[in-house]
């Protein structure tokens, strides 16, 4: 903040309905604090530390496999697990990301009633701090596809940081949005785990489209991005042609949801201190 | 020279929902549209119509009742909340204290609570790394750097909290009231320190306090607000004394009104009276003579179904904000036992050894553990001149401190 000294500024009741980047810049080192905090924290009082990062996806994966194989009509290239896995890391950051970041105005408002910084830095590090767990969910799944004997298409494997690009975004997104609403209502608390959970089942991830799923009921699913974000994922490891229409579509949501929620909290924002 | 603050016009007015909580929930918009008139609103004005300037290097203090607008303005100043109307240009690098230790996470160490804190008050991590060993200096808990901070005391957090905030090196700096707390040699050891920051490095400091000693020891000017408005402005010891007998002009009569008064409020006092007895005759008064049998008699309220046994404290303070003394029945070890409802209860000094001024005397009261009731400005007394020593010869306040104290003088050898 030191650029900020000699800087003339004035604080007035109107709004601009543009993030000032410039000023969110001059907070990086806060937004790495919170970032940094959020990761400690999690993991500082737990017995099993880290590994609890390697074990929760390993665990769900062990649960789908054995729960829903029997069940679903599964036929694909890919073994059931890894194909279960290549949804859930992504699908994880998302859930994480936005959960984190839905909650974390309300959990943090004794420190933004105290004190003035850019509120778009809380949300934004709840969602990153999310991503270090994906790292290392990544990790573990990469050794996965060694011990599997998995072909990958290393020539496309460019999709995967396009595919976590738009988990990010949409992260980012929705998570900003719930956030503001929940300043203003309460009941988003309880709105957020039911949401993340009907959309785990909407989203293919732990089911695969086949040609007899109904056209209507894939553009249903297309609209959200996480579609597109799983379908990037996978296209290394599966040979699939792409439906382009249902991705663009995903993609558009993805990026809608990006704007919606970050300009809704950009215009509610300023009053957060009252309300919170 | 520009105004390093220039404050313009700022109002701040907040909506009060009658039939709600400081937020809103689905349900009562739902219920809302079924109902035939809406849940009345009404609108609240904080802060109306203030303006002032503030030169660099000026120490200004805020004064005035509780909401009066104090901590309002502070917010408004400090970016956290926007106003309503008006506007504020700034021209220096602000920080603002509104609270000590902001951000502080329990499961982390002292160490990582520097980091933390430092970069949420706004200071580079280059900056907090070269004052680290002087922040650990300050705060005297070096030793237990490297542990959770939910295992330091409350004074330990308070102590680290602090000594962050010491070293911020804005260009304006605003603290609201973070002086109230710790004891008081770190409190000593805080105004050094904010002195140090405005006389010696030339800070421009914004002071919101209810301790009217520290407004006229750290700052130069003062601005008394009331119900959202500038009632007063100009020199701290002037406005401070005004604050003080205007304030008074509720509390003579001796009935505690809810203003100024904070706490559970389980038992709360109603009223104070000072009286002087002559032959076991007690004679209730505003105004006393130097000298003399007197005494305070304090009716309590006891809204507890049973018994309870209570401290209370009466301190008195000269018209500049100075604590004279404390009378306390902690320190005799009186503990007084209440019945539910109304009582009386009655502290005899043998000797009031004031000088002739005017004093004011703030109330608490506790079970020990918790607050029941704490009253500011509760009452206000004159001391008349009287001729003590009678030799004619009076003291003056002015001249000659706070006190008398009876001597004998002689010759030895």
């Amino acid at each position: 903040m030191e650029t900020a000294s000699k800087r003339e500024y004035v604080i007035g009741p109107d709004n601009t309905s543009f993030f000032n980047w410039k000023e969110l810049w001059d907070y990086r080192e806060l937004f790495y604090f919170f970032t940094w905090r959020d990761v400690k924290v999690k993991y500082k009082q737990t017995a099993l530390g880290l590994i609890w990062v390697f074990l929760q996806p390993v665990f769900m994966v062990l649960i789908f496999t054995f729960s829903l194989r029997m069940v679903l009509n599964y036929e694909s290239s890919l073994p059931y697990p890894v194909f279960v896995f290549s949804g859930l890391v992504l699908w994880n950051f998302f859930s994480a990301g936005v959960n984190n970041a839905g909650n974390s105005m309300v959990s943090q408002s004794n420190i933004i009633k105290k004190i003035y910084f850019p509120r778009l830095v809380i949300p934004l590090s709840a969602v990153i701090s999310a991503g270090f767990d994906m790292l290392i969910a990544l990790l573990i799944f990469i050794i996965t596809l060694f011990f599997f004997q998995v072909p990958v298409n290393l020539s496309v494997v460019y999709y995967w940081p396009a595919a976590i690009l738009i988990t990010l975004i949409a992260s980012v997104g929705a998570g900003c949005w719930l956030s503001a609403l929940m300043v203003k209502y309460r009941d988003f608390r309880y709105v957020i785990p039911f949401l993340l959970q009907a959309l785990l089942f909407l989203t293919p991830i732990i089911y695969p489209i086949t040609p007899r799923t109904s056209i209507w009921v894939t553009y249903v699913m297309a609209m959200n991005p996480m579609f597109a974000a799983i379908w990037f994922f996978r296209t290394p490891m599966m040979f699939d042609t792409t439906p382009n229409t249902l991705l663009l579509v995903s993609v558009i949501s993805g990026v809608l949801l990006f704007l919606i929620g970050t300009g809704y909290f950009k215009r509610t924002e300023r009053y957060f201190a009252d309300l919170a | 020279m520009k105004p390093i603050l220039e404050i313009q016009n700022i109002g701040k007015r907040f909506t009060i929902g009658h039939e709600q909580g400081p937020y809103l929930s689905f349900r009562d918009k739902i219920t809302d549209l079924f109902k035939a008139s809406k849940s009345k609103k009404e609108n609240f004005w904080a802060l109306d119509d203030v303006s002032f300037d503030v030169q660099p290097g000026e120490a200004v203090g805020i004064i005035g009742r509780n909401g009066a607008g104090k901590s309002t303005l502070l917010k408004v100043l400090s970016k956290i909340t926007p106003p309503t109307r008006g506007r504020i240009i700034s021209r220096g690098r602000m920080a603002s204290l509104l609270e000590v230790g902001t951000g502080f996470h329990q499961e982390l160490t002292g160490r990582e609570n520097i980091f933390l804190n430092g970069s949420i008050l706004g200071m580079r991590k280059k900056e907090i790394v070269s004052k680290f060993d002087e922040i650990v200096d300050f705060s005297g808990v070096e030793q237990f750097l490297d542990t959770p901070l939910k295992h330091y005391s409350s004074g330990m957090q308070l102590r680290l909290a602090f000594a962050v905030a010491a070293f911020l090196e804005p260009e304006i700096l605003i603290i609201d009231e973070v002086l109230a707390v710790g004891d008081a040699e770190f409190q000593k050891k805080c105004m050094g320190k904010m002195n140090e920051v405005n006389k010696a490095e030339g800070r421009t400091i914004l002071l919101v306090s209810h301790d009217m000693a520290a407004i006229t020891n750290i700052c130069s000017r003062a601005i008394l607000l009331e119900k959202g408005n500038i009632k007063m402005q100009g020199s701290a010891s002037d406005v401070v004394q005004q604050y003080l007998l205007q304030a008074s002009k509720y509390t003579s009569s001796g009935i505690i009104s809810a203003e100024n008064a904070s706490g559970t409020k389980a038992v709360k006092f109603t009223e104070i009276k000072l009286f002087q007895s002559e032959n076991a005759e007690k004679r209730y008064v505003n105004s006393i003579a130097t000298s003399g049998n007197v005494g305070f008699e304090v009716t309590l309220e006891n809204d507890l179904p049973h018994h309870v046994k209570t401290y209370i404290a009466i301190t008195v303070f000269d018209n500049r904000g100075n604590k004279l003394f404390t009378l306390d029945n902690l320190y005799t070890n009186q503990p007084l036992t209440l019945h539910t409802g109304r009582q009386t209860v009655v502290c005899v000094l043998q000797d009031l050894p004031l000088l002739p001024s005017h004093y004011f005397v703030n109330l608490w009261c506790s079970d020990g553990y918790e607050t029941f009731h704490t009253v500011e400005n509760a009452f206000k007394f004159e001391v008349e001149k009287s001729d003590v020593f009678q030799t004619g010869k009076i003291h003056n306040i002015n001249q000659h401190g706070f006190f008398f104290v009876r001597n004998e003088w002689s010759a030895v050898n």
